[in-house]
């Protein structure tokens, strides 16, 4: 029985499959053998069907070729407008994809999925625009042509001996919801060309002349219903596996393909690709980073690159990864991997240095094991050819190593002359130490042309006889041999060494690059620190522009600073789109390439926290594999890092809000006791007195009177508490500062609080030699009665209250302390901060208000760019202190004699002498 | 009602605050005119010609500064504008307008009822005249024709411009002189922005004749606006 259960990780899998497309538009591809099939019509048709059924069915572009009938199935259809492009001067029609998105219609229909795009528009292929159609959901009818499918590419080319440049990957095909193939006879196909039926473009007559033979079109059915037919097989596979039906062939096939910097690289890629497809296999394209690839030439590399994406594209996976041996580490990643085919490139090399140096195909199917391996022949592509070897020696260090060999001449020549004896083989003992040492410094170019020189001069000089280049004795010749091999030998010792230390330097400095980021950015606690650590990692790992985007609330990516390359509409379009889709995008990349810069998303799991923009400064800087992963590591610490201070941030804003949600309901208790309470009294009172047959006597209508009095002051009382605190909170405190007497502001508020203050002895001390300060009269006021309501409300009745102030100084930059005393209670140790807050009273004093008084002091003073606190008293009571700084130079006022010439009794800071010759 | 009973025009849209006022008055013998347009109110103030004009100066069709503007454009007729507060620059602007005083909302009847006479008072004079050459408020007495101050009987000196200053707040006493009109008075034109002059001048003031300088009953402080001379 449980032969026949459906596998559980094949049904999740087909499950989430389904998932993920019932989101997903569906597409449905008329796939054709070649032009003139009849696929636009078909789609036509197909489209005119849905419409008659109710369905929202929109033309997203349609080429009709000028061809009637086709033209006639339009009608009734919406067309959407294209987008017109100007390209070099000409205008280019394409399809507009933001239009169709905007449109929304349940049915699109786009042409020629293999179309490529004007330059300039966001992707640069079509397939990808109609991928981006069906991720928002639409679904999509497309025509194609089969030889325009990547991995038949090379086939059509064999076969009609025209290369087509346009080509889409395999997996958009496949992940195609419904094939129709439309197919008609070769022999009709050529009826229909002859009457003129099949749109030609004229300039492209010859060639088309040569793919519209007979054979060829037969050849193009023959692919066109194969691949349908395998698609078919798909399916039957998938109905299969769904209920569980037994499959019938062996276990899936895993193929692995050395991609190498070969020429051939891009066929072996597609051939893997054809063998996976019929084995319905998967496959992986694999590059080994070695030491020596520090050799590669920017040609190879790319060679490397363009095979990996390839590989990509075609469906299967690109891995690279690094190691001593390639071999090995092929071998080690297939075991890992169940891989049980290796196909390699058949060996270009010469047999000698095949057998000196050992071929990888030898190396590997010597260990393979049980894994095949299999070598594929590649032909090179003829229109590429390789680039000679990098970094030629330069002419100084010819120049160099031409020198070097001068110093055994002279040494030599030299010790002659003195009359010493020197042996012929010393000479040669000189020569070659030259020679080593130039090997030892130099590439091989140098290092010869050493030993050629040595070999020259020492046969001229010290070889008898003297000054000829003959030679009497044949034995030199095997010296001469001796020096030459030398000079190759350690010149190729040298430079293996050489670049095995450069690539451990540059391994080095990346692991160091990645160390230092992450510690830069473990350590910030803000958004905008990161920002900033980001941003100087990646500069100065990169010495490249570099610009951070940051979504907002809507989603839409904003830079995080001025960004240090123009940063358009386009360029901020990348952006959008890299975060959006969380892909790379812009230079260097297949979805608009035109850009100038290069957008990383920092990308987490599942979505993007932001996006990195970098304008490389020197050409196909980020095409090197090791740039972009060292690249995409930094942008995934940066993700990281960036999720952990949103995700901090986050849950501040919980405490903030909970805190925010305390106060609410503290507000909303205190205000409708203490507003509720005057109201009661009010209308008890005004009741009592409007009743018919009320209180008669005099006295107790006075006495309800003043009640009602009494009680509306001190509504009117909260009410401006409450505008006061709202003023303070919101930041709409309007402070208008004017040079102010501090005798004078207090005196006002004595007056306000006259009536409160009843019974008690406030004694002022203002001291002349006060300055003049800068605050606003009203707010300073305020504070001013608070403090004192305070004191009148938390101490006992008639216990003394103080006010004082000093000054540190009447100079710019000093502060004055002012301080209202009492002997009351004092504030319980520990609340000294607590009841500077909202809604807080001190300890548990019983007593009327909501608590905001010295909330809004605070708030006042801190507009004024001073400090409240409070103090215990010396001898009991509590010591309210807040300062006022003094802002700029105070003024002065002449001072002037009275009229009997007597002048002012004290000097104060704020009057100058009288008659002061100014 | 008496003809001759002073005629109070009122421009205020809040019915409550005229419900208040209408009884408050009336029951001191005023006349009483109503507007509660600012238009309506120009209209009253050109036609009715009224002794006294309470003004809000939150109306609903004008600005009330505006409307304060217009009407001194053509009469000297005493203007007390009722302002809520915290707005104390618009009531600077209403005084250096040409307003005589200002109420504060929420106000008592007393005061309202201080203001207007005080109002009436400056009303009833013909302008340029001088005013009474003795000045009495409570231990001080100021002779204006012999230029001599005492405070409880003692004498007191005065600085030039102290006196100045004392002699334009008698002339108006009992209304409020902003910072501005103070200063321009006192010191001219080009102190318009110096308003530390006035406070140290009160304040020197003050030291002289006051009883108690910190608590200040005669010369008082109208915060964010200007000076008082208090009478009564």
């Amino acid at each position: 029985m449980s032969d026949t259960r459906p596998d559980p990780e094949a049904l999740l899998r087909r499950l989430q499959d389904e998932e993920a497309r019932s989101r997903r538009g569906r597409l449905k591809v008329f796939l054709g053998a070649s032009p003139g099939v009849g696929k636009t019509f078909t789609m036509l048709e197909a489209a005119r069907a849905k419409q008659a059924e109710g369905l929202d069915v929109v033309i997203g572009v349609v080429e009709t070729h000028g061809r009637a009938e086709t033209a006639r199935l339009l009608e009734g259809l919406e067309v959407l407008p294209r987008r017109s492009v100007d390209y070099r001067g000409t205008r280019l029609e394409e399809f507009d994809l933001d239009g169709a998105i905007e449109r929304q219609p349940a049915l699109l229909l786009v042409d020629e999925l293999a179309h490529t795009n004007a330059p300039g528009s966001r992707h640069s292929k079509r397939w990808q625009d109609v991928d981006e159609l069906l991720k928002r959901g639409i679904n999509v009818y497309t025509t194609l042509n089969v030889q325009h499918i990547e991995s038949l590419n090379d086939v059509v080319a064999q076969i009609t001996g025209v290369q087509v440049r346009e080509t889409l990957p395999d997996s958009v095909l496949e992940q195609a919801d419904e094939i129709e193939l439309v197919d008609v006879t070769a022999d009709v196909l050529l009826q229909r060309l002859r009457e003129g039926k099949v749109y030609v473009p004229d300039q492209a007559s010859r060639a088309i002349e040569r793919f519209f033979r007979k054979g060829n079109l037969i050849a193009l059915r023959e692919l066109a219903l194969r691949r349908t037919a395998e698609r078919v097989d798909a399916q039957m596979r998938g109905y299969m596996a769904e209920r569980g039906i037994r499959e019938t062939w062996a276990a899936a096939e895993r193929l692995l393909v050395c991609i190498g910097p070969s020429r051939t690289a891009a066929r072996l890629v597609r051939a893997t690709r054809r063998m996976a497809a019929r084995l319905h296999a998967d496959w992986v394209a694999l590059h080994v980073e070695t030491p020596s690839d520090q050799r590669l030439t920017p040609l190879d590399r790319e060679e490397i690159l363009r095979a990996l994406e390839l590989a990509e594209q075609l469906g299967g996976r690109a891995v690279t990864v690094s190691g001593q041996s390639v071999a090995d580490e092929i071998l080690a990643y297939a075991r890992a991997h169940n891989v049980n085919r290796i196909v390699v490139g058949k060996p270009e090399r010469a047999r000698w240095r095949e057998r000196l140096a050992g071929s990888l195909l030898d190396a590997l199917v010597r260990r393979s094991e049980a894994i095949e391996v299999l070598a594929i022949s590649g032909e090179e592509d003829a229109d590429q050819s390789r680039a000679p070897l990098p970094r030629p020696s330069t002419w100084g260090e010819y120049a160099a190593a031409a020198a070097v060999t001068l110093v055994p001449t002279v040494i030599g020549l030299g010790l002659r002359i003195a009359e010493m004896e020197l042996a012929t083989i010393d000479a040669a003992m000189l020569y070659l130490l030259g020679v080593v040492v130039v090997a030892s410094r130099y590439r091989q170019g140098p290092s010869v042309l050493a030993s050629l020189l040595s070999i020259a001069l020492f046969d001229f000089c010290f070889v008898p006889p003297f000054f000829t280049f003959s030679v009497n004795d044949a034995r030199y010749v095997l010296t001469f041999g001796v020096m030459l091999l030398v000079a190759l030998v350690i010149g190729n010792l040298t430079g293996r060494i050489r670049t095995q230390a450069e690539a451990s330097r540059e391994r080095e400095r990346r692991t160091a690059t990645l160390y230092a980021m992450a510690r830069d950015l473990s350590s910030v606690r803000t958004r905008e620190e990161l920002t900033a650590a980001t941003l100087k990692n990646l500069r100065d790992t990169f010495g490249a522009d570099v610009t951070l985007l940051l979504p907002d609330s809507s989603g839409r990516v904003r830079p995080t600073e001025p960004s240090p390359y123009p940063l358009d509409d386009r360029e901020m379009g990348v952006a959008q789109w890299a975060h959006d889709q969380l892909q790379p995008a812009g230079h260097e990349t297949s979805t608009l390439p035109a850009a100038v810069a290069l957008y990383v998303p920092l990308g987490l799991s599942d979505r993007s926290v932001g996006v990195l923009g970098i304008r490389p400064t020197e050409r196909h800087q980020f095409r090197d594999p090791a740039r972009r992963r060292l690249l995409e590591a930094l942008a995934g610490q940066a993700a990281v890092a960036f999720e952990r201070v949103a995700l901090a941030e986050r849950s501040r804003r919980t405490e903030i809000a909970v805190e925010a949600e305390r106060l609410r309901t503290a507000l909303l208790s205190s205000l409708s006791h203490d507003m509720r309470t005057p109201l009661a009294a009010i209308e008890g009172a005004a009741t009592t007195l409007l009743q018919s047959g009320g209180p008669s006597d005099d006295a107790t209508r006075r006495e309800l009177a003043g009640t009602i009095v009494q009680e509306s002051q001190r509504m009117s009382r909260l009410v401006a508490n409450l505008l006061d605190m709202i003023r303070v909170e919101s930041g709409a405190l309007e402070v208008q500062k004017e040079w102010q007497l501090l005798s004078d502001v207090a005196g006002v508020a004595l007056l306000r609080m006259e009536d409160q203050l009843a019974g008690r002895q406030v004694t002022t001390d203002f001291p002349q030699t006060l300055p003049l300060v800068p605050v606003d009269e009203v707010l300073l006021e305020q504070v001013f009665v608070n403090l004192l309501e305070n004191a009148a409300k938390y101490t006992p009745t008639g216990s003394p209250i103080e006010l004082s102030a000093t000054a540190s100084g009447a100079s710019a930059g000093q502060e004055v302390v002012v301080t209202v005393a009492d002997r009351g209670p004092g504030i319980p140790a520990g609340e000294e901060e607590r009841i500077f807050e909202k809604f807080q009273r001190a300890g548990s004093t019983p007593g009327t208000g909501v608590g905001l008084g010295l909330t809004i002091c605070r708030g006042i003073v801190a507009a004024h760019g001073g400090r409240i606190w409070v103090e215990r008293r010396p001898g009991g009571g509590a010591l309210f202190r807040f300062t006022i700084p003094i802002v700029g130079t105070p003024p002065t006022v002449e001072a002037e004699a009275d009229e009997d010439g007597e002048s002012l009794e004290a000097a104060t800071p704020w009057t100058d002498p009288p008659h002061s010759s100014s | 009602m008496d003809r001759s009973a002073p005629l109070i025009l009122l421009i205020e849209d809040e019915p409550q605050m005229r419900r208040f006022l209408r009884a408050a008055l009336g029951a001191q013998d005023y006349r009483l005119v109503e507007a509660t347009t600012a238009r309506e109110g120009l209209a009253q103030a050109a036609g009715r010609s009224p002794d006294v004009i309470l003004l809000d100066l939150g109306l609903p069709d004008r600005d009330g500064l505006e409307v304060t503007r217009e009407l001194r454009e053509w009469t000297t007729i005493p203007i007390i504008v009722l302002s809520a507060r915290g707005r104390e620059q618009d009531k600077v602007a209403a005084l250096d307008l040409g307003a005589d005083d200002y109420l504060t909302k929420p106000f008592g009847v007393e005061e309202l009822l201080a203001r207007i006479r005080v109002a009436l008072r400056h009303g009833a004079q013909p302008p340029g005249s001088t005013p009474n050459p003795v000045f009495e408020a409570g231990e001080v007495r100021v002779d204006l024709a012999r230029r001599e101050i005492r405070r409880g009987g003692q004498e007191v000196h005065l600085t030039p411009t102290e006196y100045k200053l004392l002699t334009l707040l008698i002339r108006h006493a009992g209304k409020v002189l902003t910072h501005g009109q103070l200063l321009k008075e006192v010191w001219g034109v080009n102190y318009a922005n110096q308003s530390h002059y006035v406070r140290v001048y009160m304040a020197q003031l003050r030291q002289k004749l006051e009883a108690d300088p910190a608590r200040p009953r005669l010369l008082v402080t109208e915060p964010g606006v200007g000076y008082r001379l208090k009478v009564e």
